[in-house]
């Protein structure tokens, strides 16, 4: 098993040692060699136009199980509410489960769990609720093994959670649990006409690269999925569906994990995630006073205000406002990137916004390239005067 | 306290760029480095070992050239290293990844606290710690940001979730994953690096790990990468003209067109 080079077809051209990610391939007396450090990910086969690389076949995976029907969501609640991306799931799932004509079923677990009409509205033929005192303060563990105790009773062949915070780490011991794949992060999910399976995309590499990720032998297939990248359907308060009040027996069972205390942050302002207009500034901001101008903007704008790594790295804005890879994933419908040259890693974190205008004194700064409109010029001089005609008229 | 710290080394990204001719990354020098986020796992551990006593144990599952950066590991307050490889472990998810590494943790012995990376930044997944305490049956907190005490059997943790900071109680053993506000990272010391320098780092491979051979690997991944490819970046900015202020009325026009303020 491994990646293998046909050396008869190899003519040493070179080009898949330009496509692999992690430099596993080199050049040896003419023909391509690969090196260690290759993780048969693929991305040099379709680069050779000799047909000279080939991933050797695994002995046939073994079939899935076919009693597994249905896709289901799993709904994140907050403060009592179902998150915005719970009704985007439910608008993906619906299409997935229609293309393979089965249900679409929502599941949520915690404590005073309010009506769940609205996710029959966004899309639920039935929903599954585990309302439960011991799930109060949501004990992870405890909310991981009931629900992969559900799934297995209930059988659905695809789960879909939000990439959030919590589903990062929680679905993965959910899939854990069950002994099968998880899909990270996805941006995009299809039904495979051919096979049925679920063909799920997403960015790597801090967004250089995507891949997609199949799950062919276990079941369920389970994707986490970035916020903010479908949308939500308008709610149809027409539709009909079930609901399922389910048990949680909690004696005899503790959690390993106690919540002691916690303090909101950022709680007075807009959240970035849930913002539709982000204001971001970048290292071209020079001291963190001058945050207080994006401020002003933000207000104008009814935005909420992001930053770049350097500011955070700085100390001018908290963490929980930077943007890119190691920050916030946002999709807003306006991004405005001021004084942000467009590093990979920040790119990673808002390039899927409907629009980006970028204000930038150097023309060459990459962040034009995914801008929609850019001002080349000085942020210090743009800025205000923007300030000025929003609030002037 | 027996703390294992697990780290992989990664292509560094900060070189990578994309090619707008051939739609191709652009390696240029590329240099495998630990990745960045398993630095403060490291420290981590080092600085618990300094305030509890015990041993700092550095895994790494990877190519024979990850040893590099388990010899760094040890220049940086690591007590020892071992090293997974094994060609059988190539290909593998995130699953299969926990399982290796699940087997290492056993086979280390008693084990109180194993400290993740949140996620890497090339597959990106931060699956690996969840998925390894699942498996070794341990507690299992994310996005770290503070130990504030162990005591006993217990150990009291500050953590960022989303928008809020949570205080948590944790029963031992744990895996954590820890964010980069938890602490900086020191330097190599030069007893450090005089230590790395001689120290042989052990290479367990399948067999020294008692591994099932249909959880490792690809053999052992439920999951398929079936196709990698670049993203589409056509889109150019329409670069604005003219004056400044008739820039920014132009601007503003088209935003209150788009609906968009
Ligand atoms: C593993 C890893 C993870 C990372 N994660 C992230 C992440 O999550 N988010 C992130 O943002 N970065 C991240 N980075 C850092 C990233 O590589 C860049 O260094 C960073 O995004 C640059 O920030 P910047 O654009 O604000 O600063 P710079 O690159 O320094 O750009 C400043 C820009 O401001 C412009 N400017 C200066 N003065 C003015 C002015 N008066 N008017 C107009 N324009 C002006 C300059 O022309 C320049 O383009 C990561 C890096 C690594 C290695
Ligand atoms: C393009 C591409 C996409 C992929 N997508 C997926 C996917 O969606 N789902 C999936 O299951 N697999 C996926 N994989 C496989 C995955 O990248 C590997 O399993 C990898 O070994 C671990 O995942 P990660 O890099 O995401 O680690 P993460 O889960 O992000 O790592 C978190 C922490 O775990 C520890 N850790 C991780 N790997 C190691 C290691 N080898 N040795 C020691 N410690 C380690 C580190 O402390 C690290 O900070 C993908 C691989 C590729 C090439």
């Amino acid at each position: 098993m491994g990646l293998l080079i046909d050396l008869d077809k190899c003519i040493g051209c070179g080009q898949c040692i330009e496509f692999c990610p992690f430099g596993a391939l080199e050049m040896v007396g003419g023909k391509v060699e690969v090196r260690e450090g290759c993780t048969l990910c693929g991305a040099c086969l379709d680069s050779c136009a000799y047909e000279a690389l080939i991933i050797e076949e695994l002995e046939a995976t073994p079939a899935a199980d076919e009693s597994y029907r249905g896709v289901w969501v799993f709904a994140e609640t907050k403060d009592g509410e179902f998150s915005r991306v719970a009704y985007e799931l439910l608008s993906e799932g619906r299409k997935l489960a229609d293309a393979r004509q089965s249900e679409l079923g929502a599941v949520c677990l915690g404590h005073d769990i309010g009506a769940v009409d609205s996710l029959i509205a966004g899309g639920a033929d039935r929903v599954c609720v585990v309302d439960s005192p011991a799930l109060a303060d949501f004990p992870e563990d405890l909310c991981a093994r009931k629900l992969a105790e559900v799934i297995l009773e209930y059988k659905p062949e695809i789960v879909l959670a939000g990439a959030t915070a919590l589903g990062r780490s929680f679905i993965p011991r959910v899939a854990a649990i069950l002994g099968t794949g998880l899909t990270a992060d996805c941006t995009g999910l299809e039904i495979d006409p051919e096979t049925g399976l679920l063909m799920q995309t997403r960015p790597t590499f801090g967004g250089n690269l995507m891949a997609t990720i199949i799950c062919p032998g276990k079941r369920p297939q389970m994707s986490t999925v970035r916020p903010r990248v479908f949308k939500p359907d308008a709610p149809d308060q027409t539709r009909k569906g079930g609901v399922i009040r389910l048990d949680f027996n909690s004696e005899g069972v503790t959690s390993r994990t106690k919540l002691l205390s916690f303090v909101e942050d950022l709680a007075e302002t807009v959240k970035l995630e849930d913002a539709d207009v982000i204001v971001a500034g970048g290292r071209g901001l020079e001291k963190p006073e001058n945050f207080a101008m994006l401020e002003e903007l933000a207000g104008a704008l009814g935005a909420a205000v992001g930053s770049s790594r350097p500011p955070v790295d700085e100390g001018w804005v908290p963490y929980p406002r930077q943007v890119g890879q190691t920050g916030k994933t946002v999709c807003p419908k306006l991004y405005i990137a001021c004084g942000i040259s467009g590093a990979v890693q920040h790119l990673a974190g808002m390039q899927t916004a409907d629009v980006i205008v970028a204000i930038n004194d150097d023309p060459a700064a990459p962040i034009f390239e995914v801008a929609t409109y850019g001002i080349i010029g000085d942020l210090f001089k743009v800025v205000p005067m923007l300030i000025d005609r929003l609030k002037n008229g | 306290m027996n703390i294992a710290v697990c780290l992989k080394q990664v292509p560094g990204t900060t070189k990578v760029e994309i090619d707008p001719q051939t739609n191709t990354l652009v390696r240029q020098g590329i240099e495998n480095i630990v990745n960045p986020f398993d630095t403060y796992a490291l420290e981590e551990g080092v600085r618990l070992r300094e305030r509890y006593g015990g041993k700092v144990t550095a895994i790494s599952m990877g190519p024979p050239q990850a040893e590099a950066i388990l010899r760094d590991a040890l220049a940086t307050g690591a007590d020892e290293a071992v090293l997974l490889s094994d060609a059988a472990f190539a290909g593998a998810d995130t699953w299969a990844t926990a399982y290796t590494l699940s087997r290492a943790v056993d086979k280390l012995g008693p084990c109180d606290i194993v400290i993740c990376g949140r996620q890497t930044i090339d597959g990106d997944t931060g699956q690996v710690g969840p998925e390894l305490a699942e498996i070794l049956g341990f507690t299992f907190v994310s996005y770290v940001s503070q130990v504030e005490e162990i005591d006993g059997e217990h150990m009291r943790l500050k953590r960022l979730m989303g928008e809020r900071y949570e205080i948590l109680e944790a029963l031992l053993p744990a895996v954590i994953t820890v964010v980069k506000e938890i602490n900086t990272p020191r330097l190599p010391s030069l007893r450090g690096m005089a230590k790395a320098k001689s120290a042989t780092i052990p290479v367990w491979g399948a067999e020294e790990l008692e591994v099932d051979g249909n959880k490792i690997g690809l053999t052992g991944s439920a999951t398929r990468v079936i196709k990698v490819f670049f993203p589409q970046r056509t889109q150019r900015a329409e670069i604005l003209e003219g004056e400044l202020p008739g820039q920014v009325d132009y601007l503003i026009d088209r935003l209150r067109e788009a609906n968009l303020i």
